[in-house]
């Protein structure tokens, strides 16, 4: 596994639409890039940086409210009160981040009803990782150590993202998802000092969450399309094989805290170049998954879309009083 | 439903930290000594407070990641979150008069060694059910805590001190949707309708004295640190009839279920809940977690 050299910032223009915005609106977003400060909503921005924008937000705020499904299956049988208090407000921290992307989004001029739409009628991605089914309660501890540490790799540089609200919705959700992490490996913990039985539930989940838990930071830099453009606008900040290396490096030696090991027989510590080297992932799994083929894919979007059907009366009652509300705080006002 | 008219409170969408969330019980336990050792009568009274929150915490449970908005993911959630909070707390002070922890409490009592009423054991049903339950039992509640922050149980009065704060913002969510869902559209009135139908025969057993009292008379054991359920009602039954009547709604007149919980008789749903709830404590006795 080789990672390649980090990239120089400005190897594609900032500004690909040439067409578009006066000169000095393409200069002021230029120099603006070039300084590395922040965009805001009411500046303006080449179209494609708004549409980039949009997709990656959209896809992360989806990845939140899809994520918190295999976790609060186990709400109804944690094993212990505290555990159960603990994952009923890491289920809930999702639902926030959601809540905080959504509103950053729009602020771009996408709602959340039209982002919504597109979840639910299959046209909008989420995280792959979330496809997987988590059978036992040993994947609560997995997912928070492998899911929400690799998003936290993932997030700490989107904390500089050149679009502000984009930049400063990770900022509050990092914070979190740190507690997540450090709450899955408790868990895991937990699990490898208690009994046999909960030892072997605790590698196992490993074993299935590792490999999906690297390919979260997407295809390997060769093949990863969008990338270069991203880096240019200062969205990226590191390649995906960079973050993935970053995380493994991560991971090792807290897995030897644990006394849990992971099912690559190629992982190993490379003194030359300072990294542990890993064996090369199934992308081809990956990309069955992403096609929608994964376990759990189809459930997934199906426990959403009956979520959003079944509370359709639900939201369309609290539109129709605020509106008979605003109505009649009007009446008393004229009378 | 854009994010400028989401129709509920500021509160419901900040949602807490987790940290705040477990160390409640820290809190509780630090703030009034850790050590006291209720009396049977004092325990047996906990636990019943106990068991109806725990009861509700783990139904409205399972409406996170299915709730008719995010908005309400968040809002429900703090609820169920708060009363697994009471719950812990109550259910570990129980839990030293017989040398049980929370746990134990928790996941290896038989269904009738529970001692909630059966309004918490009445399915999550519709948004509908859901709101009214929560309207009843909380509004129960509120009046319940407001009194036991006088008890001379230092525990007692000190969870019912920080609970009855948080109670009060589980009724002001339940009004505001009674009023939403009362009002807002022809749908949504008569779901709220056959709601109360459905929820109201349970609201008597909330207000059965005989747990408490013995010949008509709270028992010496818990006087002054137990309320009489049924002082409460008359002040439930005119907050409620005037929220139900702003929401364009009545109370019905219904049968009165017998009720029972109290004594470890319930509703068949307990079972069920209980086994979801118990079954991986129960696959490994003695396990730690
Ligand atoms: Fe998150
Ligand atoms: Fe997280």
């Amino acid at each position: 596994m080789t990672v390649s050299e980090p990239r120089t910032p400005h190897a594609v223009s900032a500004v690909t639409d040439a067409g578009e915005g006066t000169d000095e609106e393409r200069a002021l977003f230029e120099s603006v890039i070039a300084d590395d400060k922040r965009i805001e909503p009411r500046d303006w921005m080449p179209s494609a940086y708004r549409r980039t924008l949009v997709r990656q937000m959209s896809q992360h705020a989806h990845s939140e409210i899809i994520g918190m499904q295999p976790e609060a299956n186990w709400i109804t049988r944690a094993p212990s009160l505290k555990r159960k208090a603990i994952l009923m407000a890491k289920v809930q921290d999702e639902a926030g981040h959601g809540l905080y992307l959504y509103s950053a989004t729009e602020t771009l001029g996408t709602g959340r009803d039209v982002l919504n739409d597109q979840l639910i009628q299959g046209k909008a991605r989420y995280s792959s990782i979330f496809n997987y089914p988590a059978p036992t309660w040993a994947d609560m501890g997995a997912i928070g150590w492998l899911v929400d540490g690799a998003a936290i790799v993932n997030q700490v540089p989107l904390c500089r993202a050149s679009f502000g609200p984009y930049a400063r919705a990770m900022v509050r959700i990092c914070k979190e998802e740190s507690f997540h992490q450090r709450q899955g490996f408790e868990i895991l913990l937990e699990l490898m000092q208690g009994t046999q039985a909960q030892q072997e539930m605790a590698q196992d989940a490993v074993n299935r969450w590792f490999a999906p838990s690297l390919m979260m930071f997407g295809p390997p830099d060769a093949e990863s399309t969008n990338s270069a453009q991203s880096m240019a606008w200062n969205i990226k900040r590191f390649s995906n094989d960079e973050l993935r290396q970053r995380f493994v490096d991560m991971l090792v030696p807290q897995a030897e805290v644990l006394g849990i090991t992971f099912p690559d027989p190629e992982l190993a510590w490379n003194e030359e170049r300072g990294h542990y080297d890993f064996g090369e992932l199934d992308w081809d799994e990956f990309a069955e998954v992403l096609a929608g083929r994964g376990p759990c894919n189809a459930q997934r979007l199906q426990r959403r879309r009956d979520a959003h059907n079944d509370g359709a009366w639900v939201r369309e009652a609290a539109a129709a009083y605020a509106r008979k509300t605003a109505g009649r705080a009007v009446e008393g006002a004229a009378a | 439903m854009s994010v400028t008219d989401k129709p509920v409170t500021d509160k419901a969408v900040t949602h807490k930290p987790v940290t705040d969330q477990v160390e409640n019980q820290a809190v509780a336990n630090s703030s009034t000594g850790q050590t006291a050792v209720p009396s049977t009568a004092v325990a047996e009274y906990a636990l019943g407070l106990g068991d109806d929150a725990l009861i509700l915490a783990q139904q409205l449970g399972q409406w996170i990641s299915r709730a008719p908005e995010l908005e309400e993911d968040v809002a429900l959630a703090n609820i169920a979150l708060d009363l697994l909070g009471h719950a812990r707390q109550l259910l570990s002070y129980a839990g030293r008069a017989w040398d049980k922890s929370e746990d134990d409490l928790a996941y290896f009592r038989d269904e009738p060694e529970f001692r909630s009423v059966h309004l918490v054991e009445q399915p999550n049903g519709d948004f509908a059910h859901t709101i009214v339950r929560q309207l009843i039992f909380s509004s129960y509640q509120f009046e319940l805590y407001s009194e036991l922050v006088k008890s001379t149980d230092p525990m007692i009065q000190a969870i019912a001190a920080k609970a009855v704060k948080e109670v009060d913002y589980h009724r002001d969510h339940a009004v505001q949707w009674t009023l939403r869902l009362g009002i807002g559209t022809d749908q949504s009135h008569a779901r709220m309708a056959t709601a109360l139908i459905d929820l109201w025969p349970y609201v008597d057993e909330l207000f059965h004295d005989h747990a408490v009292t013995k010949d008509g008379k709270l028992k010496s054991e818990l006087s002054g640190i137990a309320v009489v359920p049924s002082t409460l009602r008359a002040r439930f039954d005119s907050r409620t009839a005037e929220v139900l009547e702003r929401a364009e709604l009545t109370a019905p007149a219904t049968f009165i279920a017998r009720g029972g919980g109290r004594r470890g008789v319930h509703s068949e749903y307990l079972g069920p809940l209980l086994a979801e709830m118990q079954v991986l404590a129960r696959q490994h006795p003695g396990a730690s977690w």
